[in-house]
């Protein structure tokens, strides 16, 4: 079957600042306003393949390179070498017929702030050929499932965050587009509006519409994404269900331990032989992180066998499998670092 | 070429100056009102300059009108839209290639120049009309440089617009759009500046100038002292020529990174 979204050795590389919706990393800007010449690898390779029908979701930290890879996706962002289409088109050797399929939620609202919220989506879809009897039922309907009906004709300058997302979501429907691109749709949105939010991208998505989105919150990811990929400075390190990358953390569990003096070797050591615990690494220089295939039961265990060596144990900290784990797992960081 | 695209492009703008209707209008006429009335009402009844004065004047204000706004059109909602709100992507995901985008916002700047240049000339008629003496010998060739100034007008506008950022509006205004205005022979022609012999060569960079001259040649043809014709129409297409492509460029790296 033919990939939705495909891409081959996605290399992006800046030479300035990247634009701050493609969230790449800071550059170091001087109080003059100069920006010194920088190179900052975004992208580094990725290759994706999303099927048709699917719920994919990017996760990573901020400045991982979601963003670049969508800007890439959505003919935003010029790809230094390698390949993006979309269905059939590559993205940028037929741009527009690749931008007829896909319809894009950026990360900040880019909404016409010169248009009322109905205007923007009647306007969108004459810009994507709708008759005018269809785009205004279509934005009507839009309006009502988004419940923006009662604020459907002032201008949107006046809107709060929230308000603008949903306009910006609506808006990105309004062709009926084939793929749809979220970049960090639940970003500043409190949680009521969230559930809506997941509530109407399942509903897309169960019309057979193809979406991406990008996030680097795990409940989202969880919650909504049927395969995920896990980025992080511009390179994938995990792919798979959430299932499938959960079962891949060694143990499942994660104790993180703190203890009241440095840690040794040998502390290390011990604690990677306590029964059940698969993985015993150093996270700092009194902090321990252990995989586990068990929580709680090893407390006394690690507890007696630190005292054993003179050691205190003075903090625990108890996740169960999570992708959260999963991220710290390959990365060494947490991904809200 | 996706023409329902193109158009929907066209019916947006229009839709927002219909918005902006009455902003729109006073910042279109109430320069060259000002201009026409104090130049050729109060200065020229004062006595301080000569009655023929008023018709050498008017193809000047109406050639500066015609530039302000053409500039002022595309240049400001372009820096508007490409700031951080970035409120133009929508218009650049639209399914027709992105340099059509800003053909469109160029049509749409040329239409409101022409529309500015051609209102001052009733405007004038009503302030200036004991003493005013417009000749249109060839309607089409005057109807032609109209278009071609409105047309370097809007892309410039372009061009300017997709180099400046917000916090250089005023600078752009002061440091490009002042000195095109008095070096551009709109308040005399470039006949007076025979006397200042390199200044007189150097203002030839400024395409003002050959609206200026253009409009005088095909509005009042009784002062014949202009430059030649074909000069001016030649320059005049250079320029239309040069400010698109140079503004086309802007904007294609403006939009995508």
């Amino acid at each position: 079957m033919n990939s939705a979204i495909r891409t081959r050795e996605l290399r992006k590389v800046y030479n300035s600042a990247p634009p701050v919706a493609a969230g790449g990393a800071p550059a170091g800007k001087g109080k003059t306003g100069k920006v010194p010449k920088v190179e900052i690898r975004a992208l580094d390779g990725i290759d994706l393949d999303v099927a048709p029908g699917q719920i994919f979701g990017l996760l990573g930290p901020n400045g991982a390179g979601k963003s670049t890879t969508v800007g890439i996706l959505t003919t935003r962002v010029r790809p230094t070498s390698g390949t993006a289409w979309i269905g059939e088109y590559d993205v940028w050797r037929e741009q527009t017929a690749a931008k007829r399929q896909i319809g894009v939620v950026a990360q900040r609202p880019n909404l016409d702030f010169s248009l009322t919220a109905r205007e923007i989506l009647v306007f969108h879809g004459a810009y994507f050929g709708l008759g005018s009897h269809e785009r205004s039922e279509r934005a009507k309907e839009l309006l009502d499932r988004f419940k923006l009906t009662d604020r459907a004709d002032q201008l949107v300058r006046g809107f709060s965050g929230g308000m603008m997302q949903r306009v910006s979501i609506a808006r990105a429907m309004m062709h009926d587009p084939k793929v749809l691109f979220l970049d960090e749709p639940s970003v500043g949105l409190d949680p009521q509006t969230r559930l809506l939010l997941w509530e109407l991208i399942r509903e897309y998505n169960q019309k057979g519409r193809t979406i991406l989105l990008t996030t680097h919150n795990m409940e989202e990811a969880d919650a909504l994404c049927e395969r995920l990929a896990i980025i992080d400075h511009g390179r994938i390190i995990a792919q798979g269900t959430p299932r499938e990358l959960k079962a891949s953390i060694p143990g499942g569990y994660l104790l993180r331990l703190r203890f009241g003096e440095n840690h040794t070797a040998a502390l290390i050591e011990e604690l990677g032989r306590l029964a059940g615990v698969t993985e015993a690494r150093a996270s700092g220089e009194s902090a321990v992180d252990l995989y586990a295939g068990r929580g709680g039961s090893l407390i006394p265990e690690i507890v007696g066998m630190a005292s054993g060596l003179g050691v205190e144990l003075s903090d625990v900290h108890i996740s169960e499998p999570s992708l959260e784990n999963l991220f710290l797992h390959h990365t060494g960081r947490s991904l809200r670092e | 070429m996706n023409w329902k695209a193109f158009l929907a492009l066209l019916a947006r703008d229009a839709h927002v100056a219909r918005r902006n209707l009455i902003q729109l209008i006073l910042q279109t006429f109430l320069q060259p009102l000002l201009f026409v009335f104090i130049f050729g009402r109060v200065m020229v009844g004062s006595g301080y300059m000569p009655a023929i004065y008023k018709s050498l004047l008017l193809p000047g204000i109406m050639a500066m009108s015609m530039v302000f706004t053409g500039v002022w059109a595309v240049a400001m909602p372009l820096i508007a839209e490409f700031q951080f709100t970035r409120e133009i992507e929508d218009r650049l995901l639209a399914p027709i290639d992105i340099s059509w985008v800003a053909v469109e916002k160029v049509v749409f700047g040329l239409m409101q120049g022409l529309v500015a240049g051609m209102a001052v000339i009733p405007l004038a008629w009503i302030i200036l009309r004991p003493g005013l003496e417009l000749h249109i010998a060839s309607p089409g060739l005057f109807l032609f440089i109209a278009l071609l100034v409105a047309g370097f007008s809007s892309c410039g506008g372009l061009a300017l617009g997709c180099s400046v950022d917000q916090q250089h509006i005023g600078l752009m205004f002061s440091m490009v759009m002042t000195p095109m205005i008095f070096f551009g022979c709109t308040y005399y022609p470039w006949s007076a500046l025979k006397m200042f012999p390199i200044l007189s060569k150097i203002v030839l960079i400024n395409p003002l100038v050959y609206a200026s001259e253009g409009l005088r040649a095909t509005l009042v043809p009784q002062f014949p002292d202009h430059l030649p014709l074909a000069a001016i129409l030649v320059m005049l297409i250079v320029f239309d020529v040069l400010l698109l492509l140079v503004g086309l460029r802007q904007f294609r790296n403006k939009s995508v990174s």
